[in-house]
């Protein structure tokens, strides 16, 4: 199957056969994720980068991805000192990008920017994340991170946590998950529980997900516990946000009763959901998860200008 | 039992089979009686041989496609019959395309289609009974579709 010249937008416009080539393709990439291995496959390439809200890993690993494939990276992570904030509309936007670049990423504060980008543009366009809509490129590495460390994402049992209700990577990501035959627990509290509408994708693609708000029973069962973060804007007084924060913190005795192979992910930046004394232990992933940002991204990039093998 | 309670139309169009308590709405969506000055008849939870309905009747108009895909997005087991001249020259049956237009706005307010870009709408039916639709942009599916009809 071809990639080549396709947008990336959503992780709905992929079937699962072709996930799987990206995944696959991505492994190839490690070891010039990694600096080990060096290649010129796109030195004649010029990315845009367009990111109209702040973001420190999606932009900086997709430039890395770009530049270890030997291309050129320009554009912009602050909007303020382009034509947006003379009142340019997006459409004008992404139309000089097209001229000026061989493919185009972007971040935006609202849902469907990205689609509608992909609308302006003849060159490719990948989503790296529009407001509170999709964000393919985390989804897919959040499975290339539990593809490669369990070696199969069929029955493992990955717990979600968290802000179920507005989390960007959390929807795409159950949904990819169920495509893949993943077993789903949700934890949330009660007011940041995962839309129907998610849960009822996931029963069509035949997995039934429990949802609950006790975590220790969903943790003492977990493959793979999936963290984000609680934002404090969700609630309407501290003092409730202070408590629903607190019952959900991960720490190194609440994985006391884990799995030992449990590992424990999160998409970042945290603030305190998990415990830096997790960091040290063999369950936390969320630093090479965010690794796993470049050859993943690599891989994107290589497939959209036609990639060969490397 | 007699059906028709208000006199039949000379020229116009006669809009059947409304879900009932929806003709109000079916007004609402063909902005009427305000875009013209048509004479606009209601008939409200008639008994047909289906069940209770309701009942439109527009006179001196005509409705365009666009008008079609409205009324079959909130009733959408609606029948259109073309009257000229008394007759009935035209009847047929409203059909939810598999894409909507133009016609409803997405009711996410933070969707791109809802700022200021030169685009218009576009919905993709995921469901043509009951009609559900989900945004080509943000992906969401309105909950009270009649709600977002231009």
């Amino acid at each position: 199957m071809s990639f080549k010249n396709r947008d990336i937008i959503s992780i709905k416009d992929f079937s699962k056969e072709e996930i799987e080539d990206i995944l696959e393709y991505a492994k190839h990439m490690i070891p010039y994720a990694k600096g080990e291995k060096y290649t010129t496959q796109l030195q004649e390439k010029i990315l845009a980068t367009l990111f109209f809200e702040p973001s420190t890993r999606t932009r900086l690993s997709f430039e890395s991805a770009m530049h270890r494939l030997g291309g050129r990276v320009i554009g912009f992570s602050d909007p303020s000192g382009t034509s947006q904030k003379k009142g340019e509309s997006l459409a004008d936007t992404i139309r000089m990008a097209d001229a000026y670049s061989d493919a185009i990423v972007i971040r935006h504060p609202q849902e469907g920017a990205a689609r509608l980008a992909a609308e302006f543009a003849q060159v490719p366009v990948l989503n790296a994340g529009d407001g509170a809509g999709q964000h393919p490129t985390q989804c897919l590495l959040d499975l290339f991170t539990i593809m490669t460390e369990k070696k199969r994402i069929k029955g493992n049992n990955v717990v979600l946590l968290g802000d179920l209700k507005y989390g960007r990577t959390v929807h795409s990501l159950a949904y990819a998950l169920a495509l893949f035959k993943a077993d789903l627990t949700f934890v949330s509290p009660e007011t940041l529980k995962m839309p129907k509408e998610v849960i009822n994708e996931c029963k069509e693609l035949g997995v039934e997900p429990v949802s609950t708000t006790s975590l220790e029973k969903a943790v003492k069962d977990a493959d793979v516990l999936y963290v984000t973060r609680i934002q404090k804007e969700r609630f309407p007084d501290a003092e409730e946000y202070n408590r629903v924060v607190g019952s959900y913190r991960i720490d190194a005795m609440l994985l006391q009763d884990a799995k030992k192979d449990m590992i424990v992910m999160h998409p970042l930046p945290r603030v305190n959901e998990i415990d830096p004394g997790v960091d040290v232990t063999s369950h936390a992933l969320y630093f090479k998860e965010a690794f796993n940002g470049i050859p993943v991204r690599m891989a994107l990039l290589s497939l959209i200008f036609g990639g060969k093998k490397l | 039992m007699k059906e028709l309670k208000i006199t039949p139309i000379k020229d116009g169009t006669v809009i059947d089979h409304i879900t009932p308590g929806r003709a109000l709405l079916v007004l609402r969506v063909l902005h009427l009686p305000e875009s013209s000055s048509s004479v606009v008849s209601i008939l409200m939870n008639v008994m047909g041989k289906k069940g209770r309905k309701d009942i439109v009747k527009v006179e001196n108009r005509e409705l365009d496609p666009k008008e079609l895909d409205k009324i079959a997005l909130i009733a959408p087991k609606a029948t259109i019959n073309i009257i000229r001249d008394y007759e009935v020259v035209k009847k047929h049956t409203v059909e939810i395309p598999d894409e909507v237009v133009g016609i409803t706005r997405c009711s996410n307010p933070t969707c791109i289609s809802n700022a200021r870009e030169p685009v218009e709408s576009r919905f993709h039916v995921i469901s043509k009974d009951p009609p559900r639709i989900r945004c080509y942009y943000c992906e969401r599916e309105p909950e009270d579709i009649a709600e977002g009809i231009i």
